[in-house]
């Protein structure tokens, strides 16, 4: 099995993910080399920061271009949190940035009774709990599943990706994983 | 909502977890690593490391406690202690904690707060407020300020705290039960979720905390018996407190 790259966009705590695949058997090297991004097997889009720094961080990497190729090719890409935010068209973090538009949709703030929503929420129709941390939430056609009524997972073609940290999530998360990475 | 949390809160001092954790059954009570690992398969929702010890000579060995935790935990984490800049905040984040906790730091200059939320985000930034007779105290709670609590706590939100981690003088230590009044009073002016903090003595205790606020800590409550993590968090749900469902060990 070849490594599972975890694209680097400057700020971010990749450490956590690449544990979390450690745990699951799968080696994993963080980059953003767009060559690596674009020949590998499977990527991460992790997340944490903000959005415009990571945005510009993919731009002028030419990570952008390259996930929008694996995207093309078909090649299957997770992306986690911000990671999923920034592949829609755009998101109002930060006065308003352009995201990689791989999917559908956009990136709204949050309006529930507590902003951010922390914590454990079980994730619908799944039926696992995961562990959430976000003031934003997308809105898309895209959608595959729901937390409190949120959208919390989008899919189309071979990117899916998830509001959740499933790094975070314990045992259920690193399952989660280890099917995203399974070959269907 | 999310469910309620219970958050186990390990005291650290030069690389090593201080007080009040007696358990024959670990190899090392006073390794972070293993206690973490502990009680994450003991139920925890997430875990507070304070490092009480915070000094500048400090930060490198919290740093690789830091580390070595987010390697073998697969829950959430927040550091504490020591955070001064964004620099600190940079460095244990990348490190790979989840979120920092700030508290006289962030008294002392709070365009802190905002300058790490715009980093990370608001949900990486906690503010730790130790109140008494209705003001911040600084110190370890030894040391009164004229901030008066509530109104620092939303200071602290509107600079971009996501989190309030709120902990009562008088309560602390006593095992009497949280201060209710108080966490009502803050996570009413705010709209950020509220850790409630000093007291508990009993699954009552927290329960009656969870029924007001997002999350509790617990110290020496579950340090004095970390084996009885999962029957706390039974009988906390007995109460009627909703907490995550645990599924299938690994």
């Amino acid at each position: 099995m070849s490594d599972v790259v975890v694209v680097d966009y400057g700020a971010g705590n990749t450490r956590s993910v690449r544990a979390a695949l450690t745990h699951i058997g799968r080696t994993s090297i963080v980059s953003s080399d767009p060559s690596s991004i674009r020949d590998a097997e499977f990527v991460i889009l992790p997340g944490v920061g903000s959005a415009r720094s990571a945005m510009e961080h993919l731009d002028r990497t030419g990570a952008s271009r390259a996930l929008h190729e694996r995207f093309d090719g078909g090649v299957s890409t997770l992306g986690i949190c911000l990671g999923m935010q920034l592949a829609l068209e755009t998101t109002e973090e930060d006065g308003g940035v352009a995201g990689l538009g791989l999917l559908a949709g956009y990136v709204r703030r949050l309006h529930g009774e507590r902003v951010p929503r922390l914590g454990w929420a079980r994730v619908e129709p799944w039926g696992d709990t995961y562990y959430f941390a976000h003031s934003y939430a997308v809105e898309s056609a895209d959608a595959v599943a729901t937390s409190d009524g949120v959208t919390v997972a989008v899919r189309r073609g071979p990117f899916l990706g998830v509001q959740f940290h499933p790094e975070k999530s314990g045992p259920a998360g690193l399952n989660f994983l280890e099917r995203c990475l399974s070959p269907a | 909502m999310p469910f309620a949390r219970l958050i186990p809160c390990l005291d650290v001092a030069h690389g090593r977890v201080v007080k009040g954790v007696s358990f024959v059954g670990l190899r090392d009570v006073g390794d972070p690593v293993e206690l973490a690992r502990f009680y994450s398969d003991g139920g925890a929702d997430e875990l507070v490391f304070l490092d009480i010890s915070a000094t500048p000579e400090e930060a490198v060995t919290m740093t690789s406690v830091v580390a070595r935790v987010a390697d073998v935990l697969e829950i959430p984490f927040t550091v504490g202690g020591g955070v001064r800049s964004v620099e600190d905040a940079t460095r244990i984040i990348e490190s790979g904690a989840d979120r920092v906790a700030l508290n006289s730091a962030a008294l002392a200059d709070p365009s802190l707060i905002t300058a790490i939320a715009d980093r990370y985000g608001s949900q990486a930034v906690v503010i730790s407020i130790d109140a008494g007779d209705g003001v911040v105290h600084t110190h370890g709670g030894r040391v009164a300020t004229t901030t008066p609590t509530v109104p620092w706590a939303i200071e602290a939100a509107e600079r971009g705290a996501g989190e309030i981690l709120l902990t009562s003088i008088r309560c602390d230590g006593r095992r009497q039960g949280y201060d209710l009044e108080l966490t009502a009073a803050v996570r009413g002016a705010i709209s950020v979720p509220v850790i409630a903090s000093g007291g508990a003595g009993s699954a009552e205790h927290v329960a009656a905390a969870l029924q007001i606020a997002d999350a509790a800590l617990v110290a020496s409550i579950v340090h004095e018996n970390p084996t009885g993590l999962p029957g706390l968090r039974r009988e906390i749900e007995n109460l009627g407190i909703q907490l995550r469902p645990l599924k299938d060990g690994r």
